[in-house]
């Protein structure tokens, strides 16, 4: 128990641009001038463009392959299937069950049957229409339910991972008992910039591969399976990435970029179109669950119960760790000394399903909310009071039986969500309305609901996975003579401005103002994944302990230089403040300038954190690291008679440990809310007997500048133990609860059950119970 | 290619730019990202849904993605790096790096262009009305919130200079 605030000086006084500033992105200017390089702006003299042929069908055994007819179309340089792929056949991040090409089955449609080059997009496209494939189409196996007890359509199984969380008793029971079943729909991460990147033949067999990712050293280490080389003939550097927020964790165009150009030994370049990004990378995994809660007549939760099936499509992908999470979060950031879940991940003919901001917990969150408000609504009590009377404090204990020995501050969270003021009532330009532009909603109909929902989620890697990265820092006289910082980390900046705190970093750690940073590449080691928040504390940590090392190979050759005996005594005497090194007794000082005139100081880190420890089989372990924290409090206007909702505002509490950037923390959580939202009431991935109907952004709707309420946000700060400046990752509690908190404040105005997201208007005004 | 070529000169930022030999098929976005250099205009969805290509037409906006570029010829064609020169932004880019309006960026060229476009005609829009004008700008990183922080920053600033009122 005890308090969960630590007392530790996080930041250090008086460094400008440090931590906890609100400093500007050093890749900003570049980005509002237009000269920012994307992995789409690439361009090398005599380069050609690659194209990939998909499957049309979700299900089908592919008789022959002709490609005869496309390799005499002239511009066509050339196409290649499956029997092309040098190395391994198939490719995965946790398993690797996806083909390159599809060689003789098709397990989605969308599924890359062969890919061609040429020189010029429209010729490349042309050439892949001309590409003859005979398919024998199959039944798609498309109910995940069916699917956990089906015929296997992969040899490695229907079921990713079937797992049970058991804790407390398994009879144990209470006076009032709520049940539910929920579904959540297919939410695409709609990132702006389109899969892309170019391959460049290094002439020697190797290749160098610019491209948008999450992580760079995964993505080689499956490029080079797949070819057949040495990683070390696979270097690959970051790009510029368009957003990501999941979707670039798994290998997209990679492999068969880097294929055409080895064989055709020019640069090739692909880049995706709107609709082939809908094929071409893994959505949010849909869900269905069944939930049931115990509590007692005062509120206090005695057990949750839940089924938990994720639809993970084709593939495997992250789906694995996806339903761990889904599993691990069922009960919500509550206190329940009873709990038994079990979840299922499997495989169907649906569209691949892997990580999206929230990584699982999305799901079960919106399931165990919505059951909240069920149960205060059978205990005749106040939603929000359930959730203060039940929720979880450090030292409490979670369903997988971990301790909570961080930060929880739930509590905060729920009391700062509360108490911003409401909004204005409906009034005002019919542009408020529900329905917008189209002017349609009639004042006398619209009904305003509060609602609201809290959610959690650890930080990093989980289970038991050496999670670590990589950070190498040098200082030296700049061509001005002046201390001048290098780093080096393979993190990749995806737009959440790790770019940015990288150099705060630098400057707290070192007082040096001028911090570069080199691109992200493999020629360091692997800074691990952009996901799961972890970045902040993992790379912020990298960069944090490289610049500590840095700091004592300065100090100790000032001490030598000036013959202080170097071993105990010299942290004691010797300090690094504000770039200059100071004799802490004697009063004298040394420039940072001074000090590196003998040479440049580098340092490579490689920062792991503390260890975890993989589920057991009732998925009972301390399998995560840390937790984060946010709840939110919705309000909207629906007509219901139209079917159409506004959300007017999100107020929200969120845990972030300590504000590192704090502009940029807001900018991370208006924009996580913004997916929220967008999940709640307008996003998904319309599927139909294994196809999408709505592969572009005409037919699947991402909030816009319209759509988007205000938001209205309060930090707790509370520094975690253990974390680097006490920072947690901030990413990813914004996409949460949201999403629940606005299906609360609809049930509020509407009055109707609503157990699935998005809602669409039929859900409201065609309801059997609508008022 | 078998198709007819064509060779065609456009004005682009108060310069002539030549294009040899092009698909006639080819969109202003294709050619101005892909033959003259000028990726300022971004390509994420070329069904003029995002406005991500956003440029200016003889003065009004339009999604390059939807215009075909030999249909450009004889027009006055304004991008992104047309706007405020390498070592010096226009207030509205300047805006969008100090309220934080920029995550990754796909989007922002389209929205600078737009929001020129709208604070010319419109220097006194309301929050209503910016909300309204960018509408056809998608955004996925931000939730817009920044970026109207950003347009009221412009405003504040150009009335300040518009009424000779020094900044505070």
């Amino acid at each position: 128990m005890g308090s969960p605030v630590s007392s530790a000086p996080v930041t250090r006084e008086g460094v400008r641009d440090g931590v906890g500033a609100d400093v500007l992105r050093p890749d900003g200017i570049p980005k509002v001038q237009g000269r920012f390089g994307f992995s789409s702006d690439l361009f090398a003299e005599g380069m050609l463009w690659g194209r990939t042929l998909r499957s049309p069908h979700p299900a089908a055994r592919i008789r022959s392959i002709d490609t005869s007819a496309a390799e005499q179309i002239a511009g066509v340089q050339v196409v290649v299937t499956a029997a092309d792929v040098p190395g391994k056949a198939t490719y995965g991040l946790e398993h690797d069950d996806q083909p390159v090409f599809a060689a003789d089955v098709i397990r989605y449609q969308g599924e890359p049957v062969a890919a061609v080059a040429a020189d010029h997009p429209e010729v490349a496209w042309r050439a892949v229409q001309a590409i003859e494939v005979d398919y024998e189409p199959v039944d798609p196996l498309i109910d995940s339910e069916v699917a956990i007890d089906a015929e296997p359509i992969h040899p490695d199984g229907n079921v990713f991972r079937h797992l049970r969380i058991v804790h407390g008793h398994p009879d144990a029971t209470a006076d009032v008992i709520v049940e539910g079943s929920y579904e959540v729909g297919m939410q695409d991460q709609a990132f702006m910039g389109p899969e892309s990147g170019m391959a460049i033949p290094d002439g020697d067999g190797g290749v160098d591969l610019y491209i948008s990712t999450q992580w760079l050293h995964v993505d080689r280490d499956q490029v080079a399976a797949c070819l057949g080389l040495d990683p070390a003939q696979v270097r690959l550097t970051l790009a510029g990435v368009g957003g990501a927020f999941g979707a670039r964790e798994d290998v997209s165009l990679q492999v068969h970029v880097c294929l055409l150009a080895l064989r055709t030994g020019r640069p090739v370049k692909m880049i995706y179109s709107r609709e082939e990004s809908f094929y071409g990378h893994v959505h949010r995994h849909p869900a269905r669950m069944h939930y049931r809660h115990h509590a007692d007549r005062d509120g206090t939760l005695v057990k949750v119960e839940a089924r938990i099936v994720l639809d993970g499509g084709a593939y495997a992908s992250s789906s694995t760790a996806v339903i761990a999470n889904a599993c691990a979060f069922a009960a919500g950031p509550y206190r329940v000394p009873h709990v038994y879940v079990e979840g299922w991940a499997v495989r169907t003919n649906n569209p691949p399903c892997g990580a999206m901001r929230g990584f699982g917990a999305v799901q079960s969150c919106f399931a165990h909310e919505a059951q909240m408000d069920k149960l205060a609504a059978a205990l005749d009590m106040d939603p929000v009071d359930l959730r203060l009377h039940n929720a979880l404090a450090p030292g409490d204990t979670l369903p997988t039986g971990q301790v909570i020995t961080g930060t929880a501050p739930v509590r905060e969270c729920i009391q700062a969500a509360m108490r911003h003021p409401l909004p204005d009532d409906v009034d005002g330009d019919p542009l408020q309305f529900p329905g917008g532009t189209g002017r349609t909603a009639d004042r006398e109909h619209i009904r305003r609901g509060v609602g609201f929902a809290v959610g959690f989620k650890n930080l990093m890697f989980s289970e038991g996975f050496d999670d670590y990265s990589t950070a190498a820092v040098r200082v030296e006289r700049g061509p001005d003579g002046k201390p001048t910082a290098t780093v080096h980390c393979a993190a990749a900046e995806l737009g959440q401005g790790f770019v940015t705190l990288a150099q705060q970093i630098v400057r707290t750690e070192l007082g040096v103002t001028r911090v570069q940073l080199r691109p992200a590449d493999t020629a360091v080691g692997s800074a691990g994944s952009s996901s799961a928040s972890r970045q902040t504390w993992m790379s912020g940590g990298a960069v944090k302990a490289a610049c500590e090392d840095v700091r004592e190979r300065l100090l100790e050759r000032v001490a030598q230089q000036r013959g202080i005996e170097v071993r105990g005594a010299r942290r004691e005497v010797l300090e690094l403040r504000h770039g200059v090194i100071e004799h802490v007794d004697a009063g004298w000082t040394v420039s940072l300038t001074d000090a590196l005139a003998d040479g440049p100081v580098e340092q490579t880190h490689e920062y792991h954190h503390p260890k975890t420890h993989p589920l057991d089989r009732d998925g009972q372990g301390d399998a995560h690291v840390s937790f984060v924290f946010a709840a939110h409090r919705a309000v909207v206007d629906v007509d219901s008679e139209l079917g159409l909702v506004r959300v007017r505002q999100i107020s929200t509490g969120q845990d972030v440990g300590k504000a590192l950037n704090p502009l940029q923390v807001v900018g991370q959580i208006e924009g996580g809310i913004a997916q929220g939202v967008g999940l709640a009431v307008m996003e998904e991935i319309v599927v139909d007997g294994g196809r999408i109907l709505n592969p572009s952004f005409t037919d699947y709707l991402i909030p816009t500048a319209l759509d988007m309420p205000e938001v209205v946000a309060t930090l707790i700060e509370q520094p975690e133990p253990g974390a680097p400046f006490g920072a947690k990752g901030v990413g990813e509690p914004p996409t949460i609860s949201s999403t629940p908190a606005v299906m609360s404040a609809i049930r509020a105005a509407t009055g109707l059950d609503l157990t699935r997201v998005p809602i669409r208007p039929d859900d409201l005004a065609l309801a059997p119970d609508r008022d | 290619m078998e198709d007819q070529s064509v060779t065609y000169g456009l004005r682009i930022n108060d310069r002539d730019h030549g294009v040899q030999a092009g698909w006639l098929g080819e969109s202003l976005l294709y050619v101005l990202r892909e033959r003259l250099g000028l990726p300022g205009a971004k390509n994420a969805c070329e069904q003029g849904e995002c406005g991500s290509c956003s440029v200016l037409l003889d003065g009004v906006l339009v999604c390059s993605c939807c215009v075909l570029a030999a249909d450009a010829v004889g027009s006055d064609i304004r991008t992104v790096e047309g706007l405020g020169d390498p070592d010096t932004l226009t207030d509205v880019q300047q805006a969008f790096l100090d309220e934080g309006a920029v995550q990754c960026g796909f989007c922002t060229p389209g929205l600078v262009v737009t929001l020129h476009d709208l604070l010319e005609h419109r220097p006194d829009a309301d929050e209503l009305a910016v909300r309204e004008a960018i509408s056809g700008n998608l955004c996925r990183c931000t939730g817009y919130g920044r970026i109207f922080a950003a347009v009221a920053a412009v405003q504040r600033q150009r009335a300040q200079a518009r009424d000779g009122v020094s900044g505070v």
